[in-house]
């Protein structure tokens, strides 16, 4: 895109920071508008699942509801309330929000689609999502109420345990690929499986870890059945409890947008991005990125279906799960895939 | 042009956080600016090229440290009052370490000035070209020339991570905390587990 803007005329700095910006106004209002898109699926494959209709009022198939929403809770009144501590109170939906679009600065669309092409792309996404804790934890101490403050704490402990088991997992990936940057990784992928599968999770060391990452995701982004932060039986809304119209938003379309990401991120690390799925030469006439949305789809489908099936756990056997069953297995894995690409002289 | 106004931008907020962390008189919002201290450190460390590092330092001391410090800090209930009733009484004390680390920074820019210590040469490790991503220069110098310091580092943390463990470690016994056996929670059934009555009217049960 820079280069469209030096044809206008531009100095090269000039040009690149136009470009730049207007990149990162394309990406965030396509995240938000497929944010918006993906709650009204969300709903109606929860509908669908639970025999009945989900959303079917507004526009067609309901396909406006989450506008409809959208322009509700905008036009509502946000609420303070008088015993909260008022500025982190504020600051913790804009936090939440804005780490949750940060991210998307450095995932590859398809080949050369990406804002940001760094070399540590993968810890780049680490360091941001670990920052999504603070908008929860913030937000429940500034309530200045119980039920928003144990939902904080819940959340904290429970992303920490979870990143600790996502890092090991990824460390897999990144032995087999060799490098951080998401398109290396992408390119990695090409042909891997014999020849003909552009997949990673199709090798015996990987699958296990894309199983153990996609549960992880899961309790990464609060998702049903690790949704203990905002477990309405127990906590109210948790630490949302106090939030009323656009700072309540804010942190729903975060969650949204955060979902997303760890579902591209399957897509990226495992299953071959913006890569058709055989390597069929008739395939490769698609754009890539109407597979990459494919595969990111997919995924998503598989996160409302859980919701829809699956019992929430006790806080105890969530931790349980991810310190006595995922941080050893992704550490046993990390060791014996360092052994086996040493055996096949892959680093040679 | 832009490197120049990010690294004014980055270090004014740097400093002012700092500061923040020491004037600000509720200790969460302490943490919390030093966490923005933190994040803008980062933001340097992108603009001299150390990207590993910045990405690092937000990983582990964002991400995680910074965390479980804001969780213990949130936890904690501070009588203000009582802290400031012995600011007198403390003033000399903070000042002398205000003084020492006052001296240390005089002394640090003194060295700096005179030419700096020269840790790349003659024997040290040879600087890496810079085509080289620094994860890779980092990797080369960490598992090659200072394998053994990275090895005992770690051994080290290893030995604080088992201390841990065997000081908050509950030996199993009268007095300790109830153990959930995941496996017998499942195998439970509801004949073991419900008993049905019906009582006659006016009388007890005995279970």
């Amino acid at each position: 895109m820079t280069a469209f803007f030096q044809s206008l005329g531009l100095s090269y700095e000039w040009a690149w920071a136009v470009a730049t910006l207007a990149a990162i106004l394309i990406v965030s209002l396509l995240v938000m508008f497929s944010v918006a898109m993906v709650i009204y699926v969300d709903r109606k494959v929860l509908g669908a699942i639970m025999l009945r209709r989900g959303p079917n009022v507004v526009g067609p198939f309901g396909l406006l509801q989450s506008f409809a929403d959208g322009i509700k809770v905008f036009l509502q009144e946000t609420i303070i309330p008088s015993a909260a501590n008022k500025g982190i109170f504020l600051i913790a939906p804009i936090i939440t929000f804005t780490v949750a679009l940060a991210a998307w600065a450095v995932i590859p669309f398809d080949a050369g689609m990406v804002i940001a092409d760094i070399n540590v792309g993968l810890l780049y996404i680490l360091a941001i999502s670990s920052m999504g804790v603070y908008g929860v934890v913030m937000s429940g101490w500034a309530s200045n109420s119980k039920y928003p403050f144990f939902s904080a704490m819940r959340a904290s402990a429970q992303m920490i345990s979870y990143e600790v088991s996502i890092g090991f997992v990824l460390v897999c990936v990144v032995l087999f690929a060799g490098t951080f940057n998401l398109s290396g990784i992408v390119n990695g992928q090409q042909g891997f499986g014999l020849g003909l599968i552009n997949a990673y999770a199709v090798h015996p060391l990987l699958f296990p870890m894309w199983v153990v990452f996609f549960i992880s995701a899961l309790a990464e982004t609060a998702r049903a059945p690790f949704d203990l932060t905002e477990a309405e039986s127990e906590l109210v809304a948790g630490y949302q409890t106090e939030y009323s119209s656009m700072s309540f938003a804010l942190f729903w379309l975060g969650e949204y947008a955060n979902i997303l990401l760890m579902c591209s991120l399957n897509t990226l690390l495992f299953w071959g991005g913006w890569l058709p799925p055989f390597v069929i030469p008739a395939l490769y006439a698609v754009p890539g990125i109407v597979w990459f949305l494919v595969k990111t789809f997919i995924f998503f489908f598989m996160f409302s279906w859980i919701w829809a099936t699956v019992p929430r756990y006790r806080y105890d056997q969530l931790m349980r799960l991810g310190w006595k069953v995922f941080l050893p297995m992704s550490l046993v894995f990390v060791a014996a895939t360092s052994g086996y690409l040493m055996a096949m002289g892959h680093f040679a | 042009m832009i490197q120049a106004i990010a690294f004014y931008f980055f270090a004014t907020i740097v400093v002012a956080s700092a500061v923040m962390v020491v004037m600000a008189r509720n200790p969460v919002h302490s943490v919390l600016w030093l966490i923005l201290a933190f994040f803008n450190a980062a933001g340097l460390m992108v603009l001299v090229g150390a990207e590993f590092i910045a990405m690092l330092l937000v990983i582990v001391y964002v991400g995680a440290v910074a965390v479980l410090f804001l969780f213990v800090v949130m936890m904690l209930d501070i009588d203000f009052a009582a802290m400031r009733a012995g600011f007198a009484r403390n003033a000399p004390l903070g000042l002398a370490i205000a003084a020492v680390l006052l001296a240390e920074l005089l002394l640090g820019v003194g060295a700096w000035q005179a030419g700096g210590i020269r840790l790349g040469t003659p024997d040290g490790a040879a600087l890496q070209p810079a085509d080289v991503p620094n994860i890779e220069a980092l990797g080369a110098l960490l598992y090659g020339r200072y394998i053994l310091l990275f090895e005992v580092a770690g051994i080290i943390l290893l030995v604080a991570m088992i201390g841990a463990i065997v000081l908050t470690f509950q030996p199993p016994g009268p007095g300790a905390r109830a153990r959930q056996d995941v496996g017998k929670q499942i195998r439970r059934r509801p004949e073991e587990a419900v008993v049905m009555k019906r009582p006659e009217v006016g009388k007890g049960i005995e279970l």
